[in-house]
């Protein structure tokens, strides 16, 4: 393989995680307060048809953007509603969301299948795109996945470094002591579900207006990457950044598969297509397993050096979720 | 009383209308006709025993996926796996059928150990998604999940490596078994095999009666509702979730063996067809009570394959059954929520 | 800032938690709040600081009155709750936790926070690092940092619950220090304790709470004879108890220590006899919860043995104690001990050995009607075990006691129950010890213990004293104890022996 095609495909590689990096990181600020949105399934598939739907009949990609993001804000906008307000099961609620948004975009989707549409351009970088490799691999792609790489640092610097941020954090992590702070737990938990849903809602059009482009009902290939998102968000440890990272990994190991393909004439496509899952669960019980009793009462049998080491490293793979993820908040009154 | 059964029947009520008025709102949308529709869907279900003979075909496997989530729902898990369950049932009745097919065994015999078998792949893959839970810590949800991905993987590996088709590998499937092998149907053009009506049945008076009438099933209530409480009662709770997780994964394996059996009498790629899903779907609309659960996995079936006729009739795509099953779902979960919330704010006054 | 309580009131379901509680709590002055567990101290604060709406009531900052609806009203009008479990951040760094709540920009002016968290720390004499993780921080460093963090976005009154529990006596030194310069600064502080010692050398003023009211006021000196008098009563008059010859040794705990969460209990002993009935006291969060889990198999023992009937059951898990004849009846008995949503007649045949596969609905409702009317339960079979009231509750946790029993661990035997409920509870208990059965039971009520114990064991801060004979105690001697009082007498018995 020459240097040009790698550079390329590598190129490409950043392109297919650019959804799935949106995806990720609205899924992350959601559940960073509390909010399992299970609907991400359904949500991407309705956002992708929504929003092709807008673009193809307004002719504007902006429309169309927009109204993937709106789409997936308003999917959350009614998990929120169920977890905060109703006080139900977000994951009972999300998972019907998931199913019925899916069925949802076939249906309403069926008129405009296989329709040409609006696809959005590449913009290279003037001056950029000419430097040798980084150019090809960086500098030529579209305005989504130009985004998609700013997402990463600002989402972090949000989390981590912001004020709000801070309370973000704190609501998913240990409500009541938020409140005792001033927060409006309610609200707040609110707003983060609906940004994170809109966030991870232009996941849709990036797919139906760029990487994919256009409607293609059941086969448009969508089904299923909503339920890899919500696997790479617990593999991220709720960090925009390890998150983005399981993006990529991902990307590249579907792209690596069907690289892989001509010189694995036995294994057919699909199979490589899917290898990640498997390295996915894998990953989630390598960070998971750090929190499983046992591991504990076995690791103090140890003797104290290889007991140490191996700690070590499970705690620095080990992702432990925010506290209250899931839970219902009721304050005192 | 705030809480009485009226109360309750009319949110469930409520939300039933909602969401058949959300549908309709739906099918205006896209410029079709309602009622139409509707009746479209009512015909293609039961307008001829043809028809609804497909109904009891697709209400089987439904049935059984329902019956063994009822289980798991009952001890207070999540088994999202059930999708990968129902493969590697397809897939080890599959392999039991290869093997033993040509070997001059009696096929009545083969048959039968072919669904045993498959019943066994689906309790391996729950066990699977039991262990992580219980031993590695994974969420039963993401755990299955995965497993569902590696379970499709694993199929189509072997659908297009180890058993394909002589010559050409294709999405078709694998070579269909002998017909002597096919489960016996009820004419010869029919799918509809009685044996498999009386094991979906069979299943779900089990599920019922164990949940209802035996320690077993007082027991998985008891670990599902309050599992601190259940263990100061003397229950060993780990050891429940994992025998519930194993029988909903021998139901699942036997929906796959069925469809391999009776349905398609090969392995075909999309083998579990989303029965898991939809299972989860029945069970979360009956909130989670045998008893119901029949009817409505019958209904849901009658939607599926009544809306099968609609892109042919009425332009329409066939997903309107999950669209309308979804808002069902999603709006009888909603106003559940809502009766607790005016519930709240009346004992607040 | 001048405080000014009227009439505060407060019931949740039917428990009235505050009845029109008036205090007047002058500026630059350590207010004590004094009272037993469930007198209704916490629910007093947390009406003052917006957790929890009152009834009725009004609250009057400096003559002025004031709405607070929520902790946000109350973080506005200057008022800073140090909470008895530290409501802060465990997974965060010193520093984020410390900003998490200030008003600001955007991005916090992370260098001045840290400035500022140095000046204050260095004012203090606390030692913290901001850019540590504030989950390796003892109680009494998370106290800190969260009274640094109250002063830093503040706070003019400053509210303590509990906060000596958990704390070592160095640190307690600290705080003691930390908050009398606060309130020469002129720092209103209010200071919820049921320490009397504590509350004896730091308050300027002491208000006692019993059962909702406010019982009385005190200033130094103080007597402590009369604030232990207002803080338990005495309502109850100490009927005739009967000794019970020892029997057998059922449970032996050699030399047992523990840790939990906040407290770690070394060194405890005690040979619990056939028949014999042993009372933990001590406020609640002094180990003695702890110290009856383990005695269940619930939490394995650090270190020390635990034997029935001569068994080692060490490290065996609550099943195998369960098999032996233990039984544990927790506290929450909603939470901990039965399932909602089962009913009367569910919960009796989960507590029986299963006998075949179906269960026996006409034995099972047989079987409840009869458990039913011996515990005098008021319920149907099939009623939803949350139905009942909490005696009836409770009542259901004793006719779920499985027979042959040798030992019953009760936490809180009667805590929350009618004087009928209570009185017919250990009617039933008794039974049992009449029988051989033994029973350890906690309660933060005096009376109680000193009415059915044989012995005592008192907990305090995680010491434990050597087993005391009920009779050489009164409620004073008792209650001094539980305060951490005169416990120099059992170190010089050690000494000595």
């Amino acid at each position: 393989m020459s240097g040009d095609i790698l550079l390329i495909s590598l190129a490409g590689v950043l392109t297919a995680a650019a959804p799935v990096i949106f995806a990720v990181i609205g899924e992350t600020i959601s559940e960073r307060a509390g909010i399992i949105n299970l609907s991400m399934n359904g949500t991407i598939l309705l956002a992708a048809m929504g929003s092709f739907t807008v673009a193809l009949a307004t002719k504007s990609l902006i429309l169309g953007f927009l109204a993937g993001a709106l789409i997936g804000g308003f999917v959350a906008a009614i998990v929120a509603f169920a977890s905060v307000t109703l006080r139900q099961s977000q994951v009972a609620v999300g998972f019907v969301l998931a199913v019925l948004c899916r069925d949802l975009s076939y249906f309403l989707g069926n008129p405009v299948m296989g329709e040409a549409g609006p696809r959005l351009s590449s913009s290279p970088i003037p001056l950029a795109a000419s430097i040798p490799i980084l150019g090809p691999l960086l500098f030529r792609q579209d305005v989504m996945t130009y985004l998609s790489i700013l997402l990463i640092p600002l989402a972090w610097v949000f989390v981590f470094r912001t004020r709000p941020g801070l309370v973000l954090r704190g609501i998913g992590e240990k409500p009541s002591a938020a409140y005792v702070r001033g927060a409006n737990i309610g609200r707040l938990r609110y707003r983060y579900a609906v940004i994170g849903g809109a966030i991870a809602g232009l996941a849709g059009p990036i797919y139906s207006l760029s990487v994919k482009a256009g409607w293609k009902g059941t086969i448009s290939g969508l089904d299923g990457i909503g339920w890899i998102v919500l696997a790479v968000t617990i593999f991220g440890g709720w960090n925009p950044v390890r998150a983005a990272f399981g993006a990529y990994l991902f990307s590249l190991l579907q792209w690596l598969g069907l690289v892989l393909q001509p010189a694995m004439p036995g294994v057919p496509a699909q199979v490589l297509q899917v290898a990640p899952f498997p390295l996915m669960i894998l990953t989630l019980l390598l960070v998971n397993v750090g929190n499983a009793e046992w591991v504990e009462r076995s690791l103090a049998r140890l003797p104290e050096p290889t007991r140490r080491w191996l700690s070590k490293l499970l705690r620095a793979m080990n992702a432990t979720p925010p506290a209250a993820l899931g839970t219902p908040f009721e304050d005192g009154e | 009383m705030r809480d009485s059964r009226g109360m309750r029947a009319f949110f469930q009520v409520g939300g039933i209308v909602f969401a058949l008025a959300l549908t309709t709102v739906v099918l205006v949308a896209s410029k079709a006709p309602p009622f139409a529709a509707y009746l479209n869907i009512a015909l293609g279900a039961f307008g001829s025993w043809e028809v609804f003979s497909n109904v009891l075909v697709s209400w089987v496997p439904l049935l059984l996926a329902t019956s063994g989530l009822l289980l798991t729902f009952t001890v207070g898990l999540w088994n999202i796996g059930i999708e990968g369950q129902i493969t590697f049932g397809a897939i080890f009745a599959t392999w039991a059928m290869r093997s033993l097919q040509g070997g001059g065994t009696d096929p009545a015999f083969v048959i039968m150990l072919s669904i045993l078998a498959g019943a066994l792949g689906g309790i391996l893959w729950a066990m699977l998604a039991g262990a992580l839970k219980t031993f590695g810590g994974v969420n039963e949800i993401f755990g299955g999940l995965g497993l569902n991905f590696v379970a499709t993987a694993v199929n189509l590996w072997l659908i297009f490596g180890p058993w394909k088709r002589p010559g050409i590998a294709s999405m078709s499937g694998t070579v269909p078994f002998d017909k002597a092998l096919w489960l016996p149907t009820l004419t010869a053009q029919s799918r509809l095999s009685p044996s498999s009506i009386a094991i979906a049945v069979a299943g779900i008076v089990l599920v019922y009666v164990l949940i209802s009438g035996t320690h077993f099933g007082l027991r998985l209530k008891a670990v599902g509702r309050n599992p601190r409480a259940a263990y100061l009662l003397g229950i060993p709770t780990w050891q429940y979730m994992m025998t519930s997780f194993a029988i909903c994964g021998a139901f699942a394996g036997l929906a796959g063996a069925i469809q391999v059996t009776a349905v398609y009498h090969r392995l075909i790629p999309s083998i579990s067809s989303g029965y898991g899903y939809l299972g989860m779907m029945v069970a979360m609309l009956v909130n989670y009570r045998a008893a119901l659960a029949a009817p409505v996995a019958l209904f849901f079936a009658a939607l599926n394959v009544g809306s099968i006729q609609l892109p042919i009739v009425l332009k329409l795509d066939s997903s309107l059954a999950g669209v309308l099953q979804g808002t069902l779902v999603l709006f009888v979960l909603l106003a559940q929520g809502a009766r607790e919330f005016f519930a709240r704010k009346g004992g607040k006054r | 800032m001048l405080i000014e309580l009227r009439n505060i009131s407060k019931t949740f379901d039917t428990v009235q938690a505050n009845s029109g509680i008036s205090l007047v709590v002058p500026p630059a002055s350590i207010q004590g709040i004094l009272g037993e567990n469930g007198a209704g101290k916490s629910t007093l604060m947390k009406i003052f600081s917006g957790f929890t709406l009152p009834d009725s009531g009004d609250i009057l900052l400096d003559g002025e009155r004031a709405v607070i609806h929520s902790p946000a009203d109350a973080i506005r009008h200057g008022i800073g709750m140090l909470h008895q479990d530290p409501l802060d951040f465990p997974p965060m760094r010193l520093l984020d936790d410390f900003l998490l709540g200030r008003e600001g920009g955007l991005f916090p002016d992370r260098r001045g926070a840290a400035r500022a968290f140095r000046e204050l720390a260095e004012r203090f004499g606390f030692v913290l690092d901001p850019e540590a993780w504030v989950d390796s921080l003892t109680v009494g460093e998370r106290q800190q940092l969260e009274i640094m963090r109250l002063l830093w976005i503040g706070s003019h009154v400053l509210i303590l619950d509990e906060p000596t529990t958990g704390i070592s006596l160095p640190q307690k030194e600290k705080l003691f220090a930390t908050l009398k310069s606060l309130a020469s600064d002129g720092m209103t502080i209010l200071f919820v304790s049921h320490k009397l010692e504590d509350v004896e050398f730091l308050c300027d003023s002491v208000a006692i709470l019993r059962q909702g009211r406010l019982v009385g006021t005190a200033k130094p000196p103080y007597l402590t004879k009369d604030l232990v008098g207002m803080m338990f009563g005495r309502e109850i008059a100490f009927p005739e108890r009967k000794k019970s010859p020892p029997g057998a040794s059922v449970l032996s705990v050699n030399g047992v220590s523990l840790e939990g969460a906040r407290i770690r209990i070394r060194g405890v002993n005690i040979q619990v006899r056939a028949g014999e009935v042993i009372g933990l006291a001590g406020m609640e969060g002094s180990g003695q919860s702890i110290f009856l889990g383990a005695c269940a198999g619930l939490t394995r023992p650090v270190s020390g043995a635990f034997c029935l009937d001569e068994r080692d059951m060490t490290g065996r898990s609550h099943h195998d104690f369960k098999r032996e004849g233990v039984a544990y009846l927790p506290a929450a008995r909603l939470e901990r001990g039965l399932v909602p949503g089962l009913s009367l007649s569910e919960h009796f045949v989960l507590s029986e050995k299963k006998k075949g596969f179906f269960i026996d609905r006409r034995r099972a409702k047989k079987l409840s009607q009869d458990r039913i009317a011996a515990y005098n339960i008021k319920g149907e079979p099939d009623s939803p075990i949350e139905s009942l009231s909490g005696g009836n509750q409770q009542r259901m946790l004793l006719a779920l006691l499985r027979d042959p029993l040798s030992l019953v661990l009760v936490e809180h035997p009667t805590r929350g129950l009618d004087i009928e409920s209570t009185v017919y509870i250990w009617g039933k208990l008794k039974e049992r010890c009449a029988g051989g059965t033994s029973i350890v039971f906690i309660s933060s009520d005096l009376d109680e213990i000193l009415q059915y114990s044989d012995r005592v064991l008192v907990f305090f801060a995680g010491r434990v004293s050597p087993p005391i004979k009920a009779e050489e105690l009164s409620v004073e001697s008792l209650g001094l104890l539980i305060g951490g009082k005169g416990w120099e007498d059992f170190e010089r018995g050690e000494a000595d022996a």
